[in-house]
Parts: structure tokens; C-alpha cells; sequence
């Protein structure tokens, strides 16, 4: 069994998934308008991860090489379908609404299939829940980040809270899809500068 | 008249890559070269046009009889993974070169988000099947027509000075944005 710690900072950190690894970038780029998405979205995958990338470990002696993939796909959709279920029930209902169809397609955020192939499928359950913890929180992190971003631009407010001046004027497009692209652009040069920088 | 609209407003105002964000991984991962891009294109076609058929067949003559609405997520991947793994075959045999081309991101159709997105698109809105099938098209052929024209745009980019902190995925990020731009044009022409 792997250091708990390790596993977890390896997941927010080394291997961020939307700023090292590029993967599950629909989701990313679609929820962020607002920094309260992104942590909703950050938060149901996170759910959807741990919980998947445990009974893939669990399952993982029985099921055999060949139909691996379909299999995992199941477990994915059933804790997909559990996490639209409570979210209907429980959340805000303007928050299930700015998610929208992006909460189904967790099914296909390539961030969680590659967990399960690349950790779950390996590495024995306790680790994988970690590993599901840790890249669940890397991925919450990024999209909030991204979310603060685009709404303090675009609409000049973070998590609902008005906090740029009036006459600050704000860039419409950054809420609009092309800012999302932009938006995202800039903070992984960012994040490249700060690498280079802390290599040297 | 209407179906006309459906398609021309699923390529352009609504286009599934630039404006909703739906199969971004092999817009990005499979972009490089215009070739391949294009064979990709045709390939989300193909499975996108016979996963809205399947899924809203699935949907109405199997999952609502029996009450099963709920389980549409489970019942729809497991459909779009077998059409995949059907047109992989299909390609095998019919054309090699491109096979080998589309590598990794054949299977990962399965994967892309807009297979999926259309199907559950199709049924939130309770659209009958023709109308269906042709945003299905219309969906497909938006994704295709971004994917061949961004990968016109990174075959010119390849040539240039690029600063080293933007090298690889921000350039290409910020290519995309700007594309998103140009398409939030056709946002006018909206023809509800």
C-alpha cells in the first residue's frame, strides 16, 4: 500500500488533470461561467471518481481483460446515475440547471475512465480510493479556479459576490464560450511559468 | 422547412464543439494534421447519425414501456460503446491507413462527449425521430467541419515563433477561443 499522502498530492498537484494531464476538458470549459459551478461540477465528479475508482479495484481479479472497459463504463453510469438522482433531489435547483446535460456526460469525462485504467485497474482499493480523492480534489480545484476567474471578469463577482466597483467594466466574453478557451489558455501559461521557474 | 433549421443551426449557431463544448478531447487530441482530422470528422459522422437512431429507438420502445426511464444513461453508453466498436471493425477491414491514423481516438469515440450529448440532447427535448436523427447529423457534421478547419489552422501554427511558455496546449487553446469568436457571429442569425 502507497503513502496516502503521496497519492493525494500527486493527484491535486504533479499530475493535475485539467493542468498537467489535459484531460476531462468538456466539462471544464462548459460549467466554469461562475465560480459556484465549478465547484458543483468539481464536486459531483469527485464523488463519481472515489466511489468508481474503489469497486473497479474491488472488481478488478473477477472481471476479465477483454471486457474490462464495458465493465468499468457500468460501474462509471450507475454512480453517474446515483449522483444525478441525489443532486436532483437535493441541490439547488438553479445549480442542477447550470449543470444540465453535462451532469449525465460524467459518463464520459475522460478523467475517470483513464483513472480506472491507469490506478483502479492496478492498485488494490484503499490506494484507488485516494487516487479517486486526490485527482477529484485536482480537478475541483482547476475548475473553480477557472470558474473564479471568468466570473470576476466577465461579471465581476466570485461565488455570487458583487466585489468589483461599478464602473469597472466588465468582459462579457469571458462568460461566453470563446472565454473559456482564453480564460483557460492563460492560467496553464501561468501554471508553466511557475513550473519553469520552480525547476530552476 | 424545420428540418432545415435544425441542421443548419446544430452546425452553426449551436456548433457542438465551439459553442457547447461536447468533444473537445479529440478536437484537441486528433487535430494535428488536416488528413486525419477529416477522417475523424467522417468517423463521429457516421456513429453520431446511427447512436441518435439507436438511443431514441432504445429510449421509446424499450426503456418507457418498461419504466426504466432512469436507467438512459446506463442503457445509452452501452449502445454507443457496441456502434463503436462496430465502425472499428468496419474500418479495419475497409481502410487500414486510416485505421492506423485514428489509433487511440477510434475506441475514444466511445468517450466523446458528443456522441452522448446528442442522444441526451435528442430526449430532453422530446423530439420525434426524424428530427432526431437530423440534429444528429447537424451535430456531426458541426463537429467535423470545426475539427477540419482547426487542424487547417495548427498545420500553419506548427511553423511559427511561439513564445515557450504558450508551446503546446495554450496556443492551441487560445486558436480555439478565437475560432469561438468567429462563430459566436452566426449567433445572430438565430431563426427560432
Amino acid at each position: 500500500m502507497g503513502n496516502p499522502i503521496k497519492i493525494l498530492k500527486n493527484g491535486i498537484i504533479d499530475e493535475n488533470p485539467t493542468f498537467a494531464q489535459v484531460i476531462g476538458m468538456c466539462p471544464t470549459l462548459a460549467v466554469t461561467t461562475s465560480a459556484i459551478n465549478g465547484v458543483g461540477m468539481g464536486l459531483s465528479t469527485l464523488a463519481v471518481l472515489t466511489c468508481s475508482n474503489f469497486v473497479i479495484s474491488v472488481i478488478r481479479k473477477f472481471v476479465p481483460d477483454e471486457a474490462r472497459i464495458p465493465c468499468y463504463v457500468v460501474v462509471i453510469a450507475s454512480f453517474v446515475t446515483i449522483v444525478e438522482m441525489l443532486l436532483k433531489a437535493f441541490a439547488p435547483p438553479s445549480l442542477v440547471d447550470a449543470l444540465g446535460v453535462y451532469i449525465p456526460l460524467i459518463v464520459v469525462n475522460c478523467l475517470i475512465l483513464a483513472r480506472a485504467e491507469a490506478f483502479a485497474g492496478k492498485n488494490d482499493p484503499i490506494d484507488s480510493l485516494f487516487d479517486g480523492l486526490g485527482m477529484g480534489l485536482g480537478f475541483t480545484l482547476a475548475l473553480t479556479v477557472l470558474g473564479a476567474v471568468r466570473e470576476i471578469l466577465g461579471n465581476g463577482s466570485v461565488f455570487g459576490l458583487t466585489i468589483l466597483p461599478e464602473a469597472f467594466p466588465r468582459t462579457i466574453v469571458m462568460i461566453l464560450p470563446p472565454g473559456a478557451f482564453l480564460a483557460l489558455a492563460f492560467l496553464m501559461v501561468i501554471v508553466n511559468l511557475m513550473r519553469g521557474s520552480a525547476k530552476k | 422547412m424545420d428540418l432545415i433549421f435544425i441542421l443548419l443551426g446544430a452546425i452553426f449557431v449551436n456548433n457542438f464543439v465551439l459553442s457547447q463544448f461536447l468533444g473537445i478531447c479529440p478536437f484537441l487530441g486528433v487535430s494535428k494534421k488536416v488528413e486525419t482530422a477529416a477522417g475523424m470528422g467522417i468517423a463521429v459522422i457516421f456513429v453520431i447519425t446511427l447512436a441518435s437512431a439507436a438511443t431514441w429507438l432504445a429510449y421509446k420502445f424499450i426503456l418507457v414501456p418498461l419504466k426504466l426511464e432512469y436507467l438512459y444513461n446506463i442503457a445509452f453508453i452501452l449502445i454507443i460503446a457496441s456502434l463503436v466498436q462496430l465502425v472499428e471493425m468496419f474500418i479495419k477491414k475497409s481502410s487500414p491507413s486510416l485505421y492506423q491514423a485514428l489509433g487511440v481516438y477510434l475506441p475514444l469515440i466511445t468517450t466523446n462527449c458528443a456522441v452522448l450529448g446528442v442522444a441526451v440532447n435528442n430526449m430532453n427535448n422530446g423530439l420525434d425521430f426524424i428530427s432526431s436523427v437530423v440534429s444528429g447529423i447537424g451535430a456531426a457534421a458541426g463537429f467535423a467541419l470545426a475539427i477540419v478547419l482547426f487542424a487547417g489552422i495548427r498545420e500553419r501554427l506548427e511553423r511559427c515563433n511561439i513564445p515557450k511558455a504558450f508551446q503546446g496546449f495554450p496556443i492551441t487553446l487560445i486558436t480555439a477561443g478565437l475560432m469561438a469568436i468567429a462563430f459566436l457571429g452566426f449567433s445572430g442569425m438565430s431563426m427560432s
